[in-house]
């Protein structure tokens, strides 16, 4: 009995920061590229939450089918923020970027409680339960953790097969050296902003399938996120899908053994043990 | 060199200040101030009601319903000719911290004669802190918790049926309604207000005879609530009760129904009397929760003097229409709530003629009215002066309506039900 708990919980961890590191993914690519810590990364999930509920409440569409929006929405966005906010502060001090990022942090807050107020939002959409044995999983929160596997495979995909892709890693190692081949790096760098964003859009439209929302909530992923970067490795992919995956099993597992207040002590006591043991992360900081 | 930072912070600050309109220190307009029809005679004594609402944050719903329906009774009494009531009011942005600073404002920059609680009872804690410094009369609204209460208060009136009476109702239906469902699961936000629910809850279901088989309070953050139905699922309970305020209670509902808990009996907190329950769908068929007030609730003159009280105000129906006139949307109990804070302070100007403190303390002290929105008396012991002993909950429960979608209707107390307990159906 306690073991078939152990083991549902464990699925549903599992499952969670699955998604979870997908939206650490777009926090750390951008700060692996351009040494930028994203405030505004929270905000954009929120974004990709009401992205994918206005395209299926408002346009008709099938919330998959709202997702590539969100996805290309959000690709837009972060083209945009760079351009309007961070391309001025990018070889300024931490600080600079941190407040820029912030402050587009605060005005989409501000404008979207404006629009939508802070009423939660739910999207119904049931695609069953998938059972084994003591395990009950909703269909959704199934879909959301293969499609963000997929994106993040096809992340890897671009930056290792693609010449683009190419561009972006060449940046990150080192932007002169890079500008002195010919790559043109502010492009690039608008582009990695692009998808690091497009990522956390991507990844709030994932968990909006399966969990009620506000404008509020992207703060508490984001909260989640940087805890992620830390345990994976700041700047590290692969590092914030781990990273991920350690959290959402944290959140699954402990409440079966422990009073569920434990879990941020625990969550909050191995981001200081990192810092202090390991401040590369489990993984390694990366480029 | 770049050399970039300098107007990036300074453009970073501005951004922040435009952003942040809360921020600003100047009180917002009040509502309905402009409107002629509204203003009384000039020589009507004039009282300054004072309080904050959350314009902003993860309050900002409730917050602004109660926020309205205060603004409309400040309307309506206005009309009277009676008082000159005019409000002055702050946005809290839903943080505690910013409460004290506030309402110290309201007492010594604002100089209000009367104080209405923030929403919520954490906020509510906060102020009627600065309300028994200066010795102003505070009526709490949207602010349930018993303990604020119980710290030797005098100031400070209720106007909500206390938390531990919130889940205590729902014990007396279940018993009533569904008698052989007798394993218990309580899961809660771990907040002041939801805690203090929970426990009175439970030392009443162990004093019924009701086995608690799940005791357990949840982060205040929490939106993945996998782990706790993982453990529900292993305890067995008939029945399960809890939650703490909307965003959690509409999660925790909706993620009952996605992993197909089979519970006949779910009664949660604070989210399922919002109309906006129902976008959940088929997953808010059978939540129960208590609220408040409701529209349906039948209290009218012929009540009050059948409970041998006066009637002050209103009926319901009259609230609700004037209520759905002036903001375009049907009220919820917050809302009612603003309002009925505003009649009580009404019936206490009545009864003092002035809004001089000690003799509206006197009045308050003897408040014992009925008004569309149930009973208000305070108890006046020391040990517990303010808190609210007169009204009650109703409770309300999803059924399927025509076209299955979702219905909200009164099913207890029994002699105000306008339909029987349906047990949950397994989704």
């Amino acid at each position: 009995m306690w073991s078939e708990t152990l083991l549902a919980s464990t699925v549903d961890g599992l499952l969670i920061g699955v998604v979870y590191g997908l939206a650490a993914l777009g926090l750390t690519l951008i700060f692996g590229v351009m040494n930028v810590v994203n405030l505004a990364h929270g905000p954009t999930m929120t974004l990709g939450m009401f992205g994918i509920y206005l395209s299926a409440t408002k346009l008709g569409l099938h919330p998959f089918a709202g997702l590539v929006l969100v996805a290309a929405g959000g690709l837009l966005l972060g083209v945009g923020i760079y351009v309007v906010a961070v391309k001025r502060v990018i070889d300024a001090p931490h600080l600079a970027s941190l407040l820029a990022t912030f402050s587009v942090n605060l005005m989409i807050v501000g404008v979207a409680t404006a629009i939508f107020s802070t009423s939660f939002r739910n999207l119904s959409h049931d695609l069953g339960v998938l059972r084994a044995g003591p395990i009950a999983v909703p269909g959704t929160r199934v879909a959301a953790a293969l499609l963000a596997v997929a994106v993040a495979a096809a992340l890897q995909v671009f930056l290792t097969r693609t010449r683009l892709g190419k561009y972006v890693r060449a940046v990150a190692a080192n932007r002169a050296a890079a500008e002195l081949v010919g790559i043109p790096s502010a492009r690039v760098l608008a582009l990695s902003f692009g998808i690091g964003t497009m990522l956390a859009a991507t990844a709030g439209g994932l968990i909006a399938l399966s969990l009620p929302f506000t404008v509020l909530s992207g703060g508490v992923y984001e909260l989640k996120s940087f805890v992620i970067v830390v345990l994976g490795g700041l700047g590290n992919p692969l590092g914030a899908l781990v990273g991920g995956v350690v959290l959402g099993l944290i959140e699954g597992i402990v409440p079966v053994f422990a009073r569920a207040t434990w879990v941020p002590v625990l969550e909050y006591g191995l981001f200081v043990l990192i810092l202090l043991v390991r401040p590369s992360g489990l993984l390694g900081g990366g480029r | 060199m770049r050399t970039g930072f300098r107007p990036s912070v300074g453009l970073a600050l501005a951004a922040l200040v435009l952003a942040c309109p809360s921020c600003s220190s100047k009180p917002a307009e009040a509502p309905g101030e402009r409107s002629e029809s509204s203003s009384p005679p000039s020589n009507a004594p004039t009282v300054v009601v004072g309080y904050t609402a959350s314009a902003s944050g993860k309050l900002n719903v409730e917050s602004i319903r109660q926020r309205n329906g205060l603004e409309l009774w400040r309307e309506h009494v206005n009309a009277t000719g009676a008082w000159r009531v005019e409000t002055r009011w702050y946005d809290d942005e839903s943080r505690s911290d910013r409460i004290q600073e506030l309402y110290t404002r309201l007492a010594t920059n604002d100089h209000a004669n009367f104080l209405i609680s923030p929403y919520s009872s954490g906020l509510t804690a906060a102020a009627a802190v600065i309300s028994e410094q200066y010795g102003i009369p505070m009526i709490s609204t949207g602010a349930a918790s018993d303990s604020t209460y119980q710290q030797g208060l005098t100031m400070v009136y209720q106007v909500y049926t206390p938390a531990s009476q919130y889940l205590t109702g729902a014990l007396d239906l279940l018993a009533a309604r569904l008698p052989d469902l007798k394993k218990l699961a309580i899961l809660h936000e771990a907040d002041r207000f939801s805690s203090d629910v929970a426990a009175a809850v439970k030392a009443r279901a162990e004093a019924s005879g009701y086995a608690v088989v799940l005791d357990e309070g949840y982060d205040s953050a929490t939106t993945d609530f996998s782990p706790f139905i993982n453990k529900i699922q292993q305890a067995r309970p008939d029945a399960v009760v809890g939650g703490g305020h909307f965003q959690d209670g509409s999660a925790l509902a909706r993620q009952l129904a996605d992993k197909r808990v089979a519970v006949p009996f779910v009664a949660l907190l604070v989210a399922p009397p919002e109309p906006s329950f129902a976008e959940l769908g088929s997953a808010a068929i059978g939540i129960v929760g208590p609220s408040q007030w409701e529209p349906q609730a039948a209290y009218d003159a012929a009540a009050a003097q059948a409970a041998g009280t006066r009637w002050v105000g209103p009926t319901g129906a009259e609230f609700a229409h004037a209520y759905l006139q002036a903001f375009g949307e049907q009220p919820s109990y917050h809302a009612a709530g603003g309002y009925a804070a505003g009649l009580v302070l009404q019936d206490a100007l009545q009864r003092a003629g002035s809004g001089e403190a000690t003799a509206l303390k006197t009045a308050l002290d003897a408040t014992d009215i009925m008004t569309f929105f149930g009973r208000t008396t305070f108890a006046t012991a020391p040990e517990s002066h303010g808190l609210q002993v007169g009204h009650l909950m109703v409770y309300v429960q999803w059924q399927q309506g025509a076209g299955g979608k979702p219905v909200k209707r009164v099913v207890w107390p029994a002699a105000a039900a306008s339909a029987e307990l349906a047990a949950r159906p397994t989704p």
